[in-house]
């Protein structure tokens, strides 16, 4: 499988709090690659940085063979990377259709209509929600405003920040079909950051587990689900025998 | 609802802060010597009477008031069909008005002066409303349309119609120089920095003598022309005036007249292409601005093209109202541009309500004309001036109009 993105020796810094010591990825074309870590562990940073926000301080990121580590945020996401931040960021006082018209800022128009519908299909509730503004929405549907945002642009790497946070466990199973959908479908690679590793891992196709800003373990999901310290660390109720 | 006996103790409350306010700013006056002072007790008394009655009465009031305030808030979007309504009736009053029988020198050149203020509203509307940039200097852009017309005139000899689209062009290109040094900056420092822009204008203007005449300003600005054709009592030999070719005397209120379409043309069509630009990509992208700049950024959105692109639509229109100012006055000054200007603009942006087209028209009419009618009794200007302001702060927290018409509708999936 070619690797559509590779990152090698990546640093990123807040002033003087190093985030990322030296992370090396790979996400091949057509993978889920879930990201699971303690919080603080940087993975926020690392969805951040490959959009360009803090900037990589050592190490490269080379996205479909082109070299993004020194370019401006939205010139990389016009090569196909689209990101549904941390904390879902929707635009509070804007439509659900207004929100969806942004994200599809860099996608060519005429797909608009094609794009919007197929966003209305994998969340019939926003279709209905279409007039509403976006910062009345409940937790659950901006969530899935924000990844329906995402997918305007077309993105060919969709980087999802902890998708069900705060969603009702019905909720997150939804949003997780979306997902598998997306990407058996669409055929788009998704790089996704989850603490509810349980279900990221099993959805994964691979997985690494980040640590105080270094990779220490990377698998197939299967593998690190059944990995014992996985467990211990990430999965509730998951530690068989020592903590 | 409330019951009587909290009713009574709240406007107690409120009394007794009253009272304690006014002891000492109602009840010592300073005595007709200059030495010592006198007391004037029952005042104090009577003040504290009124807030309690006031307090009552304003508890009394229909709770719909809060009601409907709730209203507004929660529903997405509000019927366009009275916002249509009232504007259509607003452009039909301002097409009509050289023609009421209340149509005077004074109420034109009253009514264009309100009209330069719809326009700067509505373009300090794009860079305050609608990107979220909070502009304190934009009387710089005022400044620049204004002088650039004047100075046009003074040195080159070109006329109001030559200078109308190019001070916009000046005036634009003063947007994107503020522009591209402010970028990284929002909220507070920003409107630190567009203060001191504005004031940087002014001083500019005011001791650039040479250029500008400083303090004494620029004279003898021509009004527009209909078609070429001045509207003048007499004319040189070789130029025709209007009203002699459409065969009617001259009347200087026909000068005023002119002026008044002209400017209420220009304002109709910023309005027709602010209109327009917020359903257009960039328009969007102001407002997403406005609302998330990181989301923006993750997007794909270009926030530094984004500002710029505000900030110059915003100078371009100020600049247009400056044309105007000048052609109006006949006559510019620095000390026209002062920072009150800035602050006027302003409060018609926010008491119209941010993004309102309707809203930043009719606090525009409001603010220009207010100080006009005041005048007769001078006195109670600021506190009618300060009572307007107090009870849309009130009843209208976000603006006279608060509810963002979407920019796109869909009827079916
Ligand atoms: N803007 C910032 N300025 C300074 N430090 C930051 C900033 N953002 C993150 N950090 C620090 O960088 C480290 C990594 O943060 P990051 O947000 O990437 O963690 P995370 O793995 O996403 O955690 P969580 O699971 O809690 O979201 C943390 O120590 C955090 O305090
Ligand atoms: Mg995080």
């Amino acid at each position: 499988m070619s690797a559509l993105l590779k990152i090698s020796g990546l640093r990123a810094a807040y002033g003087q709090i190093e985030a990322l010591k030296g992370v090396d990825l790979t996400v091949g074309a057509g993978e889920i690659v879930a990201l699971i870590g303690a919080n603080g562990a940087g993975k926020s940073t690392l969805l951040m940085t490959i959009c360009g926000r803090p900037r990589a301080a050592a190490g490269t990121i080379v996205f479909d063979g082109r070299d993004i580590t020194n370019l401006q945020t939205f010139a990389i996401v016009r090569f196909g990377i689209s990101q549904a931040p941390e904390g879902r960021r929707i635009f509070p006082r804007m439509t659900v259709l207004e929100n969806l018209q942004i994200g599809a800022t860099t996608a060519a128009p005429e797909r608009f209509d094609r794009d919007r519908a197929r966003v209305f299909e994998l969340f019939p509730i926003l279709g209905e929600r279409r007039h509403q503004r976006g910062g009345t929405l409940s937790g659950g549907e901006q969530q899935m405003l924000a990844i329906g945002r995402a997918l305007m642009s077309q993105p060919r790497l969709l980087l999802l920040d902890e998708p069900s946070l705060g969603l009702a466990p019905l909720v997150a199973k939804q949003i997780f079909g979306v997902i598998r959908a997306i990407n058996a479908e669409e055929k788009i690679t998704v790089l996704l950051v989850e603490q509810n590793a349980h279900h990221a891992l099993r959805m994964a196709h691979r997985a690494y587990v980040l640590q105080t800003g270094s990779i220490v373990l990377s698998g197939t999901g299967a593998e690190l689900l059944a990995n014992e310290e996985v467990r211990a660390a990430y999965i509730e109720g998951g530690a068989r025998g020592a903590a | 609802m409330m019951g009587a006996a909290p009713r009574l103790k709240d406007a107690g409350l409120a009394a007794l802060v009253a009272l304690a306010l006014a002891f000492p700013l109602i009840g010592f006056e300073t005595a007709e010597s200059g030495v010592g002072f006198t007391t004037r007790f029952p005042w104090v008394a009577i003040a504290g009477a009124a807030v309690f009655a006031g307090r009552l009465l304003l508890g009394l009031l229909p709770q719909r008031f809060h009601l409907r305030q709730r209203a507004s808030r929660s529903t997405a979007v509000s019927d366009g069909k009275f916002v249509k309504l009232a504007a259509a009736a607003l452009i039909v009053f301002a097409v009509l008005l050289p023609v009421l029988p209340f149509a005077s020198r004074r109420s034109i050149d009253l009514a264009t002066l309100a009209l330069i203020y719809v326009i700067l509203g509505w373009g300090l509307n794009v860079v305050v409303g609608l990107a979220g940039l909070l502009d304190l200097g934009y009387v710089a852009f005022y400044a620049v349309g204004a002088y650039s017309f004047a100075l046009a005139v003074q040195w080159f000899g070109l006329s109001f119609w030559e200078m109308l689209p190019l001070s916009g062009v000046t005036a634009a290109t003063a947007g994107i120089l503020l522009g591209i040094p402010v970028l990284r900056l929002r909220g507070d420092y920003l409107a630190i920095v567009t203060l001191g822009f504005g004031e940087i204008v002014r001083i500019v203007l005011n001791n650039w003598t040479s250029m500008t005449g400083g303090p004494n300003g620029i004279g003898d600005i021509p009004r527009p022309t209909v078609f070429g054709m001045p509207i003048a009592p007499g004319a040189p030999a070789g130029v025709t005036t209007f009203n002699h070719v459409i065969g009617i005397a001259y009347d200087p209120i026909q000068r005023l007249i002119w002026l008044y379409y002209v400017a209420l043309a220009v304002a109709l069509i910023i309005n027709w292409f602010s209109l327009r630009i917020r359903r257009l990509p960039v328009g969007r992208a102001w407002e997403a601005l406005r609302e998330d700049e990181i989301a923006c950024r993750a997007l794909g959105l270009n926030p530094t093209t984004i500002k710029l692109s505000a900030f110059a639509t915003g100078a371009m229109t100020g600049g247009f109202a400056g044309v105007l100012f000048a052609a109006r006055a006949g006559f510019i000054s620095p000390e026209s541009f002062n920072f009150q200007e800035s602050a006027t603009v302003l409060s018609i942006v926010v008491l119209g309500g941010m993004g309102s087209q309707l809203g930043v028209a009719l606090a525009a009419v409001i603010l220009a004309t207010l100080p006009e009618f005041g005048r007769e009794f001078a006195q109670y200007r600021m506190l009618i001036f300060g009572a307007a302001m107090v009870a849309i702060m009130i009843w209208r927290p976000r603006g006279l109009f608060t509810v963002r018409a979407p920019s796109v509708r869909l009827d079916q999936t």
